[in-house]
């Protein structure tokens, strides 16, 4: 693994064993995240990205699923990390997670610092090692970590707020708590899934300003699933294109947006609002996982499909310094 | 609270006046003649024209039923036709011996089917989570009257480990009278032999009565705690590194037990329902072990009144039940 | 197709309905299956309380008479008695409930009210007293739990009504015109009858429970009948000896009311999969 790098997954595949069948719904799927960038990942629903978040948190949910591959994260590999230090030490620890609807993702019955402090419990403050007594001073010193943090991400009346449950709170003021508790222990990756998509426009415009803005002051990785070129486009340095639990394009965010490859990246960036002026969608749907399509999986929803796209899974070409890379038929030409 | 309070209790009196009304009416219309009952099978036309008089069954139905509810409200239920008692003292000395009965079952369904029904949901499709899920089918399926006899039979008659019938054996004195409870009264006056021995005496019948509600409790802690883990909160609790137990404990306990709860009241009904057999077989001197006699021996009035008793009761079991939900869920307390 | 292919997936809900089935197929031909027909009437007083052996498997009762054959007769007054009640409680409580789902005002209210007052008492209770007014006996006890458990159909029917005529759809219909008659019979009932199936089903199972404890309380099926419930009030003065007087007829009652709640429980996730037990 380089240097700069400081996660790295490689051919992850996770097959759940389903009633109807195996249902592979990440197919050697490869991404590399730096020291200090923001990787966005898109694509439409069902197109693993979730999945991927998961894998990488060691949560798939339990029920019969087998996961291939590696996961390389500051030198070790997190899918042949036992349970017990994953818990203690990579999730909330290492990795802090953003989850997408803030709405849903906070305990109803508990009080918001009840939430946030069990985060500081189990994993210690910084510089703190976590198997010390839980006594009353550590709790102490712990609040007023929470309340710096809810200080930094701009949640007003940061000393009650702890004592609050989570309906008196707003949706966007819910996710500056949870984007506190993803900072909490200074992690060096972040893993956001769709950070603003149950929120306002306007709300979304201010945690995506946040996200940035502690990214940089906190000097931590980010990793940020979405459906949505346009969170992409103000956040990520690099961009992840999945479709149907592959790997379609990946690149610098710029390039991808001015010049998508593949043409469900192209179909994709079509289908935001500010580059068109009509609602464009893409016809079709997300293949099911159960029984996707042969060859290139997006073969029957695309345009330019040629009869060889159905025959054979087009592997995934990489540009000059793999700097980008493709997975398409139509570019076989850029990898010589 | 209050105003939620009166609402129920505008909910509940014209429900009682109503069984008030139908039962009254039963039992004035359909029989065979109370009067020609209680003088006998030999009893001449003229004597059983007198008791008619006596017991006021000449004069207009309003006017019967008029006066049996001005002599109810002062909780005067007439005199039993057996046994020639007041049946208001009846019913009170029996009520402390059902109510020990049926809180003992309670307590003992409640906490006991709680936990096995956490751990069936926690060990979800496990092994011990089918058997459990059988029990919790059985439970309800089983005659509670039988596996009385059945427990009987063994623990009592072939092993002889406990007592076969009745609340203390004849060596023993009742406790004096404070709360009508033999557990509590005898620890009340210091006599620990006398709580020994009721403790043995009620272990059998309230085990056998509380089975059906440990089954239901088992079935719906799990199915509430299943459906609680669902939940995008403990996906996200999983996500930052919450350890296991404690996500279950205290986390998703204290949300998932809510609907349980409410689920007692409905399992109190069962309990009194049950009671009624169980008492008759250890004859246990309780209210269902009156209602039964009164049964035998055709004493409509003592049918009555231990009927109207047992809705009252009932009605205040599910009232308390509503104000508890109300302390355990800060949503609804809030709300007011 | 793909209901039943579900369906037969669902390990319990396939038991039951077998035990279901061997009941009904049981109750059907009781007197040609019992293995000592004559036996199970006629007392005998030579053959008194035998425990079970190759020729009596279920053992002999206080009169000398063949247990196992008494339990295949029983399942007779068992499955008609229950049967009865809840059809019962169904033609009472159904109609009561679409009205009351339908219509807003007193009538609704009323009929609301009134399953109040049925449900202020535990339906064992009422029923327990409602019998002996009745004057006692399997008719008595028949009556008294219908008129005990048609309110548990009202609600669910009420309920489902309300959720259906939320719906946009009978609106549309009302203003295209569709008599109110119409409407309930080919849109609303459908929707109800799922749940209703369910409720009955289940139902079936607890009113036998029910049934027996009435049996055995001695408000309900009166001697010689084979009722389970009776025989097991019978067995209890010839307690410790005769153990299998009792052991039998109570398997019986489990092993069928198990059969209806299993039944019960597949039907209800078939009808509504986001209650499934398995998940």
């Amino acid at each position: 693994m380089r240097d700069d790098l400081v996660l790295s997954v490689r051919d992850l595949s996770v097959t759940v064993h389903s009633d109807d069948g195996p249902a592979k719904i990440l197919d050697h799927v490869n991404l590399e995240l730096r020291r200090g960038e923001i990787m966005g990942v898109a694509g439409e629903s069902g197109c693993g990205k979730s999945t991927l978040i998961r894998s990488i948190l060691g949560i798939l949910p339990h029920g019969a699923h087998s996961v291939t591959g590696e996961i390389q994260f500051c030198g070790e590999n997190l899918l042949s990390m036992p349970q017990r230090r994953l818990e203690r030490e990579i999730r909330g620890a290492a990795i802090g997670f953003i989850p997408q609807d803030p709405y849903l993702a906070l305990n109803p019955v508990f009080t918001v610092g009840d939430q946030l402090l069990e985060i500081l419990r189990w994993h210690g403050m910084p510089g703190e090692s976590s198997d010390r007594r839980y006594t009353r001073s550590v709790r102490a010193r712990h609040r007023e970590r929470i309340i710096e943090l809810l200080d930094a991400v701009q949640v007003p009346d940061a000393r009650n707020a702890l004592d609050r449950y989570p309906h008196e709170f707003s949706g966007g003021q819910r996710q500056r708590l949870l984007i506190a508790g993803a900072i909490a222990c200074q992690p060096q990756i972040i893993l956001a899934d769709e950070p603003t998509t149950a929120l306002d426009v306007t709300t979304q415009l201010q945690i995506l300003k946040l996200l940035k803005e502690l990214a940089a002051r906190f000097d931590v990785s980010m990793l940020l699933v979405t459906h949505d070129f346009g969170v992409i486009g103000q956040l990520s340095d690099r961009v992840t294109i999945m479709y149907a639990g592959q790997t379609a394009e990946y690149g610098p965010t710029g390039e991808i947006i001015n010049d998508p490859r593949h043409p469900y990246t192209q179909m994709l960036i079509r289908c935001h609002p500010d580059r068109s002026d009509e609602l464009i969608g893409i016809p079709g749907q997300v293949p099911v996982p159960v029984s996707p399509p042969s060859g290139c999986r997006f073969h029957p929803r695309c345009p330019a499909a040629l009869d060889i796209c159905s025959a054979a899974r087009p592997p995934l070409l990489y540009g000059e310094a793999d700097r980008q890379a493709v997975a398409c038929v139509l570019y076989s030409e850029i990898v010589s | 609270m209050i105003g939620f309070l009166l609402r129920r209790l505008v909910m509940v009196v014209p429900a009682l006046f109503g069984l008030l009304v139908v039962m009254f009416l039963l039992v004035r219309i359909v029989p065979a003649d109370p009067a020609a009952v209680l003088a006998g099978d030999n009893a001449t036309v003229a004597q059983i024209e007198q008791i008619r008089q006596t017991l006021g069954l000449d004069r207009p139905l309003y006017e019967q039923f008029w006066l049996y509810l001005t002599q109810v409200l002062q909780g005067d239920f007439g005199t039993s036709l057996y046994s020639s008692r007041p049946i208001g003292a009846d019913i009170a000395l029996r009520l402390g011996a059902t109510i020990e009965l049926t809180l003992v079952s309670l307590v003992f369904a409640t906490a006991v089917g709680m936990v096995l029904g956490v751990l069936a949901a926690v060990r979800r499709n496990s092994l011990i989570d089918y058997v459990l899920r059988f029990i919790s089918v059985g439970g309800l399926a089983l005659a509670s009257f039988w596996i009385a006899i059945m427990l009987q039979l063994l623990l009592s008659m072939h092993l002889g480990w406990l007592p076969l019938r009745g609340r203390l054996p004849a060596s023993l004195p009742a406790p004096p009278h404070f709360t009508g409870l033999y557990l509590v009264d005898s620890l009340l006056v210091g006599r620990l032999d006398i709580f020994v021995a009721s403790l043995s005496h009620i272990v059998l019948p309230a085990f056998t009565l509380s089975l059906a509600g440990l089954a239901a409790i088992v079935r719906f802690t799990r199915s509430s705690v299943v459906e609680t883990m669902q939940n995008d909160f403990v996906a996200y609790e999983r996500a930052v590194g919450y350890p296991q137990r404690r996500i279950i404990m205290p986390y998703v306990l204290r949300s998932s037990l809510i609907t349980p709860i409410t689920q007692v009241g409905l399992m109190f009904g069962s309990l009194i329902s049950g009671a009624v057999a169980i008492e008759a077989i250890f004859d246990w001197p309780g209210l269902g072990f009156y209602l039964v006699q009164a049964i035998l021996s055709s004493d409509y009035k003592a049918i009555l009144a231990v009927t109207l008793v047992i809705g009252v009761i009932y009605a205040f079991v599910n009232i308390v039940v509503d104000v508890i939900h109300g302390l355990v869920d800060p949503r609804i307390s809030q709300k007011g | 197709m793909l209901i039943l292919r579900r369906f037969l997936r669902d390990v319990p809900a396939v038991i039951g309905a077998l035990i279901v089935l061997t009941l009904v197929i049981v109750a059907i031909f009781a007197p040609y299956i019992a293995p000592r027909l004559a036996e199970a009437f006629d007392s005998n007083l030579m053959m008194r309380l035998k425990p079970p052996s190759a020729d009596y498997p279920f053992g002999t009762d206080g009169l000398g008479r063949d247990i196992l054959s008494r339990v295949i007769l029983g399942t007779r007054p068992a499955l008609a008695a229950s049967l009865i009640v809840v059809l019962g409680a169904m033609v009472i409580g159904i109609p009561l409930g679409l009205i009351a789902g339908y219509r807003d005002g007193w009538v609704s209210e009323t009929i609301m009210r009134v399953t109040d007052v049925f449900l202020a008492v535990p339906q064992l209770v009422l029923a327990l007293a409602m019998a002996q007014i009745l004057s006692g006996g399997i008719w008595s006890a028949i009556l008294a739990l219908a008129l005990t458990y048609w309110p548990f159909f009202t609600r669910t029917v009420y309920s489902e009504t309300r959720r259906v005529r939320s719906a946009l759809f009978i609106d549309a219909l009302e203003s295209l015109g569709a008599s109110r008659l119409r409407i309930l019979t080919l849109h609303v009932m459908p929707n109800v009858a799922a749940p209703v199936i369910v409720r009955a089903t289940a139902g079936m199972g607890f009113t036998i429970l029910t049934l027996a404890v009435l049996g055995f309380l001695g408000v309900g099926a009166a001697p010689p009948d084979p009722d389970w419930g009776l025989t097991i009030a019978e067995s209890r003065q010839y307690l410790p000896q005769s153990w299998w007087y009792a052991t039998f007829p109570g398997l019986a009652i489990f092993i069928v009311v198990l059969g209806f709640s299993f039944l019960g429980d597949g039907l209800r996730d078939l009808v509504d999969p986001r209650l499934r037990r398995s998940r």
